[in-house]
């Protein structure tokens, strides 16, 4: 049995993962967990991942969440060229640090605009409250401001001349309010170069398939929801009240 | 110019990152950025840490922020045992999927179990809010439960058979809320026992010097001598909080 990969590629940190692995030609068995039909709750997956969530890798009897890990995983195991992690003390430590911060400045707020903009709305009939999306929409502007600022600076890329994974990693995540038909790369320039330096780096076609599911979300019957997943959905929206 | 290391032990991260550099000899300033002065958010450390947060690192011109990442930078620099983040591919990656996951699923809502209880009930000078406190304990439950129940159910550390980074993240982490009252292994047998070993394999007067701080109780007047800073993080912390 070969490497398998878990993954729904609505998801960013699936996205991840699957573009760095087709694009270091690693083989694998594209497992689909289709999040929308609630495949996550499935006792079969329960048993890959205790915590339901995607991405999953497994190989052989080792199982391994979380994207971050299993991109240095696969980087380790299949040697990869070095630019992605790259290997300078400093380097390295700037692509960490992105890793690091991403987790809630970028990846949390960019998944609750699409929450909030195109699924609650899609699913349960009912908006979002203005002033909560609103407060969501400032705080994605301040981690853009920031990540301009700080992470990108005039660098061609996160770490320097060269594409990283934290440049795959952002770029997923930024993309993920796209589902939604919200562009969060319109306010800077600088930002819509960058993004359009690393879909080149990576491969037009490579991207545009890897988003393929995300951007077509809005055409989702979403009559054929799994009851469970709706429930929770429903949850979310109380939340927001 | 040597290492400087931005901290407040105030911070579970801080804490993780001054307990590994005094166990490892790594020497260093301590710059002290009080928190609760609102120090992370003046110009002057804005300058360190455009993030405006602890811990952060000064190494010569080298500026770098995010707990994880200045664990790893540390290990890597002064060539720490490998224990702490083991060589083993699989080994490694446990560690990497610990400090992956415990940003969202321990350290956001063990911090704001720690806010609720102690830091909003002192700026505020209100009693601590039990129906909201509850509620955020359930949040910090299903980690709590995959830990104890499914993590070490199968070995004695977090990652492997030995303390690493995952171990001194996660201990610090839950110290948090247990050092000011809610005590998150009282029900959780496994991580109980977990924690005595983390404490021994660290040393428990490191550990101790480390949590001095936050095992306090916090003087109130301390939340009385800039009433406008005061009210400025109240504000923060329910908005956080709601």
């Amino acid at each position: 049995m070969g490497l398998e990969l878990y993954l729904d590629l609505l998801s960013a940190s699936c996205r991840a993962v699957y573009i760095f692995a087709r694009k270091n030609n690693i083989p694998f068995d594209f497992q689909f967990v289709d999040l929308l039909k609630g495949h996550h709750h499935s006792k079969e997956y329960i048993k890959i991942n205790p915590l339901k969530k995607v991405p999953s890798l497994k190989d052989g009897k080792f199982v391994l969440s979380e994207s971050v890990a299993i991109l240095f995983y696969l980087c380790r195991k299949y040697s990869t060229p070095s630019h992605w992690y790259p290997p300078d003390l400093h380097t390295r430590a700037r692509v960490d640090e992105f890793m690091a911060w991403q987790h809630t400045a970028i990846q949390m707020p960019m998944s609750r605009i699409l929450w909030i903009k195109m699924l609650i709305p899609m699913i349960t009939g009912e908006e979002v409250p203005d002033e909560k999306v609103e407060q969501m929409l400032a705080e994605v502007k301040n981690s853009m401001q920031l990540f301009e600022e700080k992470f990108l600076q005039d660098k061609m890329f996160i770490a320097g001349d060269h594409i990283s994974l934290a440049d795959v990693v952002a770029l997923v995540e930024m993309m993920q309010p796209m589902g939604g038909n919200y562009n969060v790369f319109l306010s800077s320039s600088k930002i819509a170069e960058w993004r359009m330096r690393v879909e080149l780096a990576i491969g037009p076609s490579l991207f545009g398939e890897a988003h393929d599911r995300l951007m077509r979300l809005a055409e989702w019957d979403s009559s054929t929801l799994d009851p469970m997943v709706k429930e929770r959905i429903c949850e979310l929206l109380q939340k927001f009240k | 110019m040597p290492l400087e290391l931005f901290l407040d032990l105030y911070s579970p991260p801080c804490r993780a990152i001054y307990i590994f550099a005094k166990k490892n000899g790594i020497p260093f300033e301590f710059r002290p950025v009080e928190l609760g002065r609102g120090e992370h958010l003046k110009p002057e450390f804005l300058k360190v840490n455009p993030l405006g947060k602890v811990p952060a690192l000064r190494d010569g011109d080298f500026l770098l922020a995010e707990s994880v990442a200045i664990l790893l930078y540390l290990s890597r620099k002064y060539q720490t045992a490998p224990y702490w983040y083991p060589p083993d591919l699989q080994a490694r990656a446990r560690v990497d999927e610990y400090l992956a996951w415990q940003h969202t699923a321990i350290q956001l809502p063990a911090t704001n179990v720690y806010l609720c209880k102690s830091l909003l009930p002192h700026f505020s000078g209100q009693p601590v809010d039990t129906v909201r406190l509850d509620r955020l304990l359930g949040k910090l439950k299903p980690a709590l439960q995959h830990l104890d129940q499914e993590v070490l159910a199968a070995k004695p550390f977090l990652a492997t058979e030995q303390v690493s980074l995952a171990d001194l993240m996660a201990f610090t982490e839950l110290m948090q809320p247990t050092a000011v009252g809610c005590d998150l292994f009282r029900d959780w047998p496994r991580l109980a026992a977990w924690r005595a070993r983390v404490e021994a394999a660290l040393g428990p007067e490191l550990v101790q010097d480390a949590h001095k701080l936050v095992l306090q109780p916090r003087d109130p007047r301390d939340a009385q001598q800039d009433p406008r800073l005061a009210q400025e993080l109240v504000h923060r912390l329910q908005e956080r909080l709601s």
